[in-house]
């Protein structure tokens, strides 16, 4: 009588270890818990910090939207989404254009190919912080030695304003981003290249496409799903970027280079409202989605790359 | 634990030169008080960075002459400055961590409930060292109640090169901003430029701008608290600041915190202004030595307000109520802000560390070398952040988010009219002091 429980027993669990959706489930619960701890929880928490009054050193209380409202009468928090735009945009722009340019050069058949293609993950290698700190002094107000070159080779007579001028600094972040950022997005493409068969490349030569056909119609469309992923990627670190703009110029001068993570930043941290810098960081969600979605619905469009309609 | 007591206070006593009398306290000072520590009690206490070996080696050496006398161990745990803000108000907020925190500023305003009163400590002291300094004690007490015991003030100084004023026609340093601004301008027309930062430079920058906005008699807040930053005394200040800006060397208005030393010390700007470490720097550097010995140091200059008046970084130190330790940390805090600790840090610091207390001053280090002297006047003539309303919330907020340093840099780069820019400080600043 009592073999006859036990044995059920067993049988009920065996069967429910042998049932793929319960095998699934307990497969999945770890990352499941890995990211309900640390991505949903910090999310909705700094989602909840908007929506409240907390300082640093004292708990909030619900104030619904008055943050959002208060940061829109703002001229400095609009100050600052200007420049993540205008940052992100341009910067990804040149990102893609030199990246992919890089890639395909890269993918040629050039002498030392693995050195080279080595070398160029460099800036990407080193910490953002310290090659921060390396343009820094590139920008130096005084020590900068592109300042210092062109001033040797005659070309100008004083030291170049770079952090200083707000269209410069706004410039110079950028340029020092894209140096940063064009390693990946290279990188990432000229493995897209070499999936490409070589098969359909000779096919359109013997069809006699001059290489910009190939390139345009053979290359591109095949290329145009990691174009879709690494660039997204590409535009979140750049609309996220923190550190170079921190070192470099803490937003200033005036606020020309303050981004909305850097603001975040100030005021919640060191000023001590992190219900404001909460709210500020929410607010960069929208632009973040709206940038899947374009990459989701506009470049992953399957269709079209299997010589479909649209 | 009776030995350990006895061994305190004797201790204590002879550090305070009063051998004999501690054990008695009632005979040695009306008011003095006396902490025995809890058994088996140990401290944590989180400081910035000392910007200078000495001030640490000082630091800890008192420290460990407390822990021999006490039995009490004390941990000192160190974060670079700029963190020791954000880690004050969690360990206040969460209600654990160290016990006490070397603070920035206002930092005790910004969670007043949080700390242990320290009014009987500090009255103590004050009475028997010559009284707080105002701006100081300011920072550390609300009314009659002290939420934290004032700790110095990080003094700040015009730099200069002699010979360099010499040769510019001065041969000595004007006393008031006009003939500063002359100064500045014969310095500019010799190749020999000043330097002041415009950037978001949190020390420096915000030095500079409390100066200039001071010493013409503006005010971020009047005494209730009401924004007061558009006025003729800005309007002055601003003007001021421009035509002191035209004398600059040029892209001070990218300057971080290290970039006037930096410029100092490469010939590149030969007046700016600074803690003493631009002097030790130069003085380290065998190659630097004729900079070394050129280098004079002076307060500055007095605007139409007819006194001096600066922004200064300042140090309190808070004991949280979490403490376990309450009495062992009020012993320390007595322990190490008594004369022969206090004198030994301030000496062990090399000017860079200012006295609280006015009886500290005599020091042999603001003698020791004719730079250290104006450095000796910190305390003295610094006003709080918030000036001239109470401090807390919004007188951080204005500070950390560079409302006035963005509205100086933004009229003397000609982005906005004098006028635009204090309607934008005024504006900003008001986002803090609504409530």
């Amino acid at each position: 009588m009592t073999t006859v429980p036990t044995t059920q027993m067993t049988a009920t669990s065996t069967s429910w270890l042998q049932n793929n959706n319960v095998l699934g489930f307990l497969f999945m619960l770890p990352a499941a818990v890995f990211l309900v701890c640390f991505l949903t929880y910090p999310l909705g928490l700094g989602i909840w910090l908007g929506f409240t009054d907390t300082r640093i050193g004292r708990d909030g209380i619900f104030i619904g939207f008055e943050n959002y409202a208060f940061l829109a009468r703002d001229h400095v928090f609009w100050l600052s989404v200007f420049n993540t735009l205008l940052y992100t945009s341009v910067a990804s722009v040149l990102k893609f254009a030199l990246g992919l340019w890089l890639a395909l050069l890269l993918n040629e058949n050039l002498p030392c190919k693995s050195f080279f293609r080595a070398i160029v993950l460099l800036p990407w290698v080193v910490p953002t912080v310290l090659s921060a700190l390396a343009f820094w002094w590139i920008y130096d107000s005084q020590f900068s030695i592109l300042s210092w070159s062109l001033m040797k080779l005659g070309l100008i007579d004083g030291p170049i304003n770079f952090l200083g001028d707000p269209t410069n600094a706004r410039i110079s972040v950028i340029a020092a981003n894209v140096w940063r950022g064009i390693p990946f997005v290279a990188i990432s493409l000229l493995a897209g290249l070499q999936t490409i068969p070589a098969s359909l490349q000779e096919a359109a030569s013997l069809d006699g496409a001059t290489s910009w056909q190939r390139f345009r119609y053979v290359t591109l469309p095949m290329l145009t799903p990691i174009i879709a992923v690494v660039m997204t990627f590409s535009v979140l670190f750049t609309f996220t970027d923190f550190q170079l703009i921190y070192v470099l110029t803490k937003g200033g001068p005036v606020n020309a280079t303050h981004l909305m993570a850097t603001l975040s930043f100030q005021r919640g941290i060191p000023g001590g409202q992190l219900g404001e810098g909460a709210a500020i960081a929410v607010a960069m969600i929208p632009f973040l989605l709206g940038a899947i979605m374009f990459s989701f619905f506009g470049l992953q469009r399957r269709k079209w790359q299997q010589g479909g309609q649209d | 634990m009776t030995i350990k007591r006895r061994d305190f206070l004797a201790a204590s006593a002879a550090a305070a030169g009063v051998a004999g009398l501690g054990i008695r306290p009632g005979f040695a000072q009306a008011a003095e008080p006396t902490y025995t520590p809890e058994p088996g009690a140990s401290l944590r206490l989180l400081r910035w960075t000392p910007f200078v070996k000495g001030d640490e080696d000082a630091w800890l050496a008192n420290t460990a002459k407390f822990t021999e006398a006490t039995g009490v161990q004390v941990r000192v745990d160190k974060e670079s400055w700029e963190d020791i803000r954000p880690k004050a108000a969690v360990a206040a907020n969460v209600g654990s961590g160290p016990d006490l925190v070397m603070c920035w500023f206002d930092d005790a305003h910004q969670y007043p409930d949080k700390l242990v009163d320290l009014t009987e400590l500090a009255n103590y002291l004050g009475g028997k060292y010559g009284g707080w300094y105002d701006g100081m004690r300011g920072y550390a007490a609300r009314g009659d109640k002290f939420i934290a015991m004032p700790l110095t003030a990080i003094g700040n100084a015009v730099v200069y090169r002699d010979s360099h004023m010499k040769a510019a026609g001065f041969s000595e340093f004007p006393k008031d901003t006009d003939g500063f601004l002359e100064l500045c301008k014969a310095m500019k027309a010799k190749g020999t430029p000043a330097g002041f930062p415009h950037g978001k430079a949190v020390g420096d920058g915000n030095n500079y701008a409390h100066w200039l906005l001071w010493s013409h008699g503006g005010k971020m807040v009047d005494e209730s608290g009401v924004v007061t930053i558009n006025s003729p005394e800005t309007l002055k200040a601003i003007n001021y600041a421009k035509a002191l800006y035209e004398t600059f060397i040029p892209g001070t208005e990218s300057w971080q915190d290290i970039n006037n030393n930096r410029a100092f010390l490469a010939g590149q700007v030969s007046l700016i202004a600074n803690g003493v470490s631009v002097y030790y720097a130069a003085k380290k550097d065998p190659a630097l030595a004729e900079i070394a010995a050129d280098i004079r140091t002076t307060n500055f200059p007095i605007g139409p307000v007819g006194q001096s008046v600066e922004l200064c970084q300042t140090s309190s130190l808070l004991l949280f109520n979490h403490t376990k330790y309450p009495e062992a940390a009020k012993a320390y805090i007595k322990f190490m802000m008594e004369a022969d600790q206090m004198n030994a840090w301030i000496s062990g610091s090399s000017g860079y560390c200012c006295q609280p207390l006015k009886a500290f001053a005599d020091n042999p280090v603001w003698t020791a070398d004719p730079i250290h002297a104006p450095y000796a006047k910190a305390s003295e003539m610094l006003r709080p952040n918030g000036y001239a309303g109470p401090l807390g919330y919004a007188s951080a907020g204005v500070m950390a988010d560079y409302v006035l340093v963005d509205m100086f840099a933004a009229a003397v780069t000609g982005q906005m009219s004098p006028e635009d820019a204090m309607a934008e400080a005024e504006r900003r600043a008001n986002r803090y002091y609504r409530v």
